[in-house]
């Protein structure tokens, strides 16, 4: 069984906790062991790092010490916080002096940092780690019929090549097939959806989410799969906004893509907290759940 | 790449060599204006100043002009403008480095500044971020009579058990820990700043 340091993150912890249970719950069928990080904090994502670059930093750096500690490599299912730790983590090799303040800064509250710590992304790891023969012989439920739009939404993929292509990802794709399903073309998948700037900034993000969800519809999908908790509440919650706004009738389930895998290994749907889905998921999954 | 010519050490450099001594922002100077960066970006269009436009201001010395304009602020941190720059800038980091600067010399007052800033304060008190807490917060601080509009929303959130009342919690020493590292490096930035 392989282990992994899990980092849930704070939405993980509150609005996508379905995300949370999802992950725990095909994880635990596909044999790997997601250890909580203890005592984690906030990553120091976009909102921390636009006003305070070293304060973000240390953030997330202090997250990665408490890591390295475990030995494990570290997993966290939210784009933000993957990217937000490769940034510190490369940002203190790259800046000496930046990683001499990081270090003091850490040396207060007792910890160091070495950079060993191997940072991974969910999908990465399902995609990447576990053989997609596996997960097709796991299959209990095949999702033959089923179209999905795979939606990576943007940091998860970004700035640097990472395990896929920064424009044009192919890992959600492939993990889709081997559940049986067919994923969608979607040439805007690796497009922002605005993330927390919506709270700011609702008129222009509402184009952005009109623009996605038109493409996905248009394309022909049953559903969206989505790797990021942002996006998936983007698209979810503002759904009925972006309908008023443009006057649309769309009316498409934003999943994660974990539910979707978890609904293709058997598991129950209140276990993949699929009834959080604020645009119902029932229907579109009616026939691929078990009773 | 240290070496000065005569003519960057003109009084309207001072604002580009700022710019260039954060980490993430040292290429700024090698903009070609070639406006890759532009075509990339998603919220162009809503932008006073184009990135693209922004990075030659900055050149110039129009540092009023650029860090009161509300550019930077509608960025969304995508990265597709550092994916593609031709030269190796990161105009996200650059557009990151404008709102610390302005944010510093308190030269705006936007929606997403109080935003950051209400996301800043809920780390520094209880280590994460909760959404509850922060729309509450923002809301409160921006506009609250947004906050009615706002309200379907976070019932929809709580009807559909996404909106928890009691987050995830450090342990008290951990919130210390984390207090004390983030005090400590408040201090550095700051003698930085005086140096």
């Amino acid at each position: 069984m392989k282990q992994y340091s899990y980092y849930p993150s704070c939405c993980l912890h509150g609005d996508a906790v379905a995300y949370d249970l999802s992950t725990r719950a095909v994880a635990k069928s596909l044999d790997i062991e997601l250890l909580e990080l203890d005592q984690w904090n906030c990553c120091g994502s976009t909102p921390f790092t636009g006003i305070d670059q070293l304060g973000a930093i240390c953030c997330a750096t202090r997250n990665l010490a408490l890591a390295e500690k475990t030995g494990l490599e570290m997993v966290t299912c939210c784009s933000d916080c993957y990217l937000m730790f490769k940034k510190a983590d490369s940002f203190l090799k790259e800046y000496p002096k930046l990683k001499a303040n990081v270090d003091e800064a850490l040396a207060a509250g007792g910890l160091e940092y070495h950079g060993t710590v191997k940072i991974r992304h969910i999908l990465d790891v399902f995609a990447n780690d576990v053989d997609s023969n596996l997960i097709s012989s796991k299959v209990k439920k095949n999702l033959a019929g089923l179209k999905v739009a795979p939606y990576y939404g943007c940091q998860v993929v970004r700035p640097k090549p990472g395990f896929d292509h920064p424009e044009f990802p192919q890992s959600l794709e492939r993990l889709i097939k081997s559940l049986g399903a067919e994923p969608t073309p979607f040439p805007i998948k690796t497009r922002c959806c605005g993330g927390s700037t919506i709270l700011a900034e609702t008129d222009a993000c509402l184009e952005l989410l009109h623009k996605i969800l038109k493409s996905a519809v248009s394309n022909g999908a049953n559903c969206v799969a989505t790797v990021c908790a942002f996006c998936q509440l983007n698209l979810d919650l503002y759904q009925s906004w972006v309908n008023r706004k443009f006057k649309t009738n769309i009316n498409i389930p934003i999943l994660f893509f974990t539910q979707l895998m978890g609904v293709a290994l058997g598991l129950g749907y209140e276990e993949l907290g699929l009834e959080r889905g604020i645009v119902p998921t029932k229907k579109v999954l009616a026939s691929y759940l078990s009773a | 790449m240290n070496t000065k010519t005569k003519a960057e050490t003109q009084p309207e450099d001072a604002f580009i060599d700022e710019i260039c001594a954060y980490p993430g922002g040292e290429a700024v100077r090698l903009c070609m204006q070639c406006g890759t960066c532009t075509a990339s970006c998603a919220n162009a269009s809503k932008m006073d100043y184009s990135v693209r436009e922004l990075i030659g201001m900055s050149r110039a010395g129009l540092k009023k002009e650029v860090l009161s304009s509300n550019s930077s602020w509608l960025c969304l941190s995508c990265y597709l403008c550092t994916v593609r720059c031709p030269r190796g800038i990161r105009p996200t980091e650059f557009m990151h480095i404008l709102d610390t600067i302005a944010n510093r010399e308190g030269m705006v007052n936007t929606r997403t500044l109080i935003l950051y800033r209400s996301f800043v304060g809920l780390v520094h008190s209880m280590g994460t971020a909760p959404a509850l807490y922060l729309m509450t917060l923002f809301y409160l601080r921006s506009n609250p009579f947004r906050a009615v509009k706002m309200m379907p929303l976070a019932v929809n959130l709580l009807r559909h058990k996404r909106l928890p009342i009691r987050p995830h919690r450090l342990k008290p020493e951990a919130q210390r820990q984390l207090k004390t590292i983030l005090a400590k490096a408040k201090t550095l930035e700051e003698s930085h700043e005086t140096v």
